[in-house]
């Protein structure tokens, strides 16, 4: 086993036993970037020089002898709309391609405070709008299981850089799928928590109301554990929950005996590639098998999700993104004579064309006349989105669907706009309802990884924890290693 | 067509953005795309239900009124274009 094979919690026992030190685990680290970034391309910056030298720190406490976090020590990497204390946070744009945060993220805090080592800032789409990491500025990110497709998006840079084995651990975000269907394109755990679990402040806003961040991990060992480190109440973020965090390994237990697994007929109908059904299908029987129970339920809403999505969150993003001016911060068009031509210039050259895109569809629709028409009404279907869930929650405790209705696709595979948009179908239902959700490796369909998702209720990451630990127990697929075929023909 | 290549300009205005003329054609065929597939919205009977503009019940969030340090002067500039005299310079803004 290399090195880069292994999870956090294995590498937290052989740092504690003196079997390896951080700064040579985190020189494995880069020395594993500097093999495969070329083709893989997972990051937008490094920052070998302060990891190492956080290694050396880590280690001088070890030889004292200190009693650690489990993430001490451990090289992870965050995605790049993720502040980052002098350490440029670019957010895939041209906008802020030399940006350099003045303060941390919470969760950067709260990681910094487990010492734990930051190798770089993962590539996404731009402003995390998009769901294949082929929008970065700073060019697409390759799919390590065939550099020839997508890694899936937005947090497509944190997703590969776990199958290429350049990170133990990464950062996410979520707003309508972007940590769970990058998790499901690379056969890597990736879990959005609870709306208001993980404090927004410091994460880049692109649709408040929906974002979270989470992790990505080999394992959902490392999921939990990451997770413990990050979620909790912070003043600076006023939607983050004053509720208290449980030890979220204590959920790591083998049993679904009764357990009550929910299928909503609404994600096992048309548009989902049979071949991925197979496969689901495959992990319900293994389910069954572990002793749950499986009940059909129905989200009567789901197809209205998409558009629903695509009108809250354009809207939501088209007022924070309305910061972008080219004053204070960002990329500024130096030839404009005058303050109003000199904002307008620098957004539309600062800005590329799906993040336009989405500007100019929120600001239609929240335009006077239009307001009521699509807003409004996507807000009001938002409830009844969160309704069907409610009641499906009646009948089961956790929710089990694809996580995506395909696997990752060619990278110069041709699809509109609204052909991308339909595929994340399985996963914005989620967002809208503010709940948890999860998705782990269950398979493969022509070599490339299948995600299942499993969603809980508000605040219930512990038993969409257990159900997913329990899988990952009784099966193999997690313990594949990504083989870096295919061509990256950039 | 629901938008026409002017309103898209209007649009673009409202939003501080410009359409370049070689995208304009096909930028406002994605546009009316999108909002085309927007009317599906108008199946559903959302009579008397209420939006949902955040998922939980949280309304004013209080903390003490307690002077902290903030982001330093320095710190605050020290990504600007173009600074002048402790300030964020920008063009002229009135003739």
């Amino acid at each position: 086993m290399k090195l880069y094979e292994l999870t956090a919690h294995e590498l937290h026992d052989k740092l504690v036993n003196k079997e390896l030190s951080s700064v040579e685990l985190t020189n494995a680290l880069y020395a594993r970037i500097d093999e495969v970034e070329a083709k893989v391309n997972a990051y937008v910056t490094l920052d070998k020089e302060n990891a190492l030298l956080q290694a050396a720190k880590v280690d001088a406490k070890i030889a004292a002898g200190e009693k650690l976090p489990v993430l001490a020590g451990i090289p992870g990497g965050i995605k790049d709309n993720i502040s980052t204390l002098g350490l440029r946070t670019t957010c895939s744009s041209k906008m802020l391609s030399n940006f350099i945060p003045v303060y941390d993220a919470h969760v950067i805090e709260k990681l910094r405070a487990d010492e734990t080592i930051f190798l770089g800032k993962t590539n996404m789409d731009e402003f995390a709008m998009g769901s294949a990491t082929t929008s970065s500025y700073f060019g697409a990110t390759h799919n390590p299981w065939n550099l020839d497709c997508v890694p899936g998006g937005s947090s497509g840079g944190s997703a590969a850089a776990i199958a290429a084995g350049e990170a133990i651990w990464t950062l996410g975000s979520d707003t309508g799928g972007s940590i769970r269907q990058p998790a499901s394109y690379n056969g890597c755990v990736g879990i959005k928590p609870t709306y208001g679990r993980v404090s927004r402040y410091g994460c880049v806003a692109f649709a408040s109301s929906l974002d979270q961040i989470g992790p990505i991990t080999k394992d959902v060992t490392d999921a939990a554990i990451v997770l413990n480190t990050i979620c909790g109440k912070d003043e600076h973020d006023a939607t983050s929950l004053n509720v208290e965090v449980p030890d979220f390994t204590k959920a790591l237990v083998q049993d679904v005996k009764g357990l009550r697994i929910g299928l909503p007929k609404e994600y096992f109908g048309e548009g989902i590639d049979p071949k991925v059904k197979a496969e689901i299908e495959k992990a319900v029987k293994k389910y069954q098998e572990l002793g749950a129970e499986i009940v059909e339920i129905s989200l009567p809403h789901t197809e209205y999700a998409v558009v629903t999505y695509y009108i809250i969150a354009p809207a939501e993003a088209s007022a924070n993104l309305a910061r972008f001016d080219g004053v204070r911060y960002g990329y500024r068009n130096m030839e404009a004579k005058s303050a109003p031509e000199m904002v307008t210039m620098s957004r539309t050259e600062g800005f590329g064309a799906e993040v336009r895109r989405r500007i100019m569809l929120g600001t239609y629709v929240l335009s006077s006349g239009y307001y009521d028409a699509y807003y409004n009404k996507a807000m009001q279907i938002r409830t009844l989105i969160r309704r069907d869930f409610e009641e499906a929650f009646q009948k089961c405790d956790v929710i089990l669907t694809p996580t995506s209705p395909v696997v990752a696709y060619p990278i110069d595979g041709k699809m509109d706009p609204l052909q991308i948009y339909m595929l994340d179908v399985t996963t914005i239902p989620v967002n809208m309802a503010g709940l948890p959700g999860i998705s782990i490796p269950c398979g493969f369909v022509d070599g490339m990884p299948v995600g299942m998702q499993l969603i809980g209720k508000i605040l219930d990451e512990e038993t969409i924890l257990r159900a997913a630990y329990t899988f990952e127990q009784a099966t193999e697929y997690h313990k594949v290693f990504a083989p870096l075929g295919g061509n990256n023909n950039d | 067509m629901k938008v026409s290549a002017e309103e898209v300009k209007h649009i673009a205005q409202l939003s501080r953005l410009t359409v370049p003329e070689t995208e304009m054609q096909i930028f406002t065929e994605q546009f009316n795309q999108i909002l085309s597939y927007a009317d599906i919205m108008q199946k559903v009977d959302t009579t008397g239900i209420e939006p949902t503009p955040y998922v939980l019940p949280i309304t004013n969030a209080f903390r003490e009124d307690i002077a902290k340090p903030g982001v330093s002067h320095e710190a605050a500039l020290s990504n600007a274009p173009a600074v002048e005299n402790d300030g964020f310079k920008v063009p002229r803004v009135l003739e």
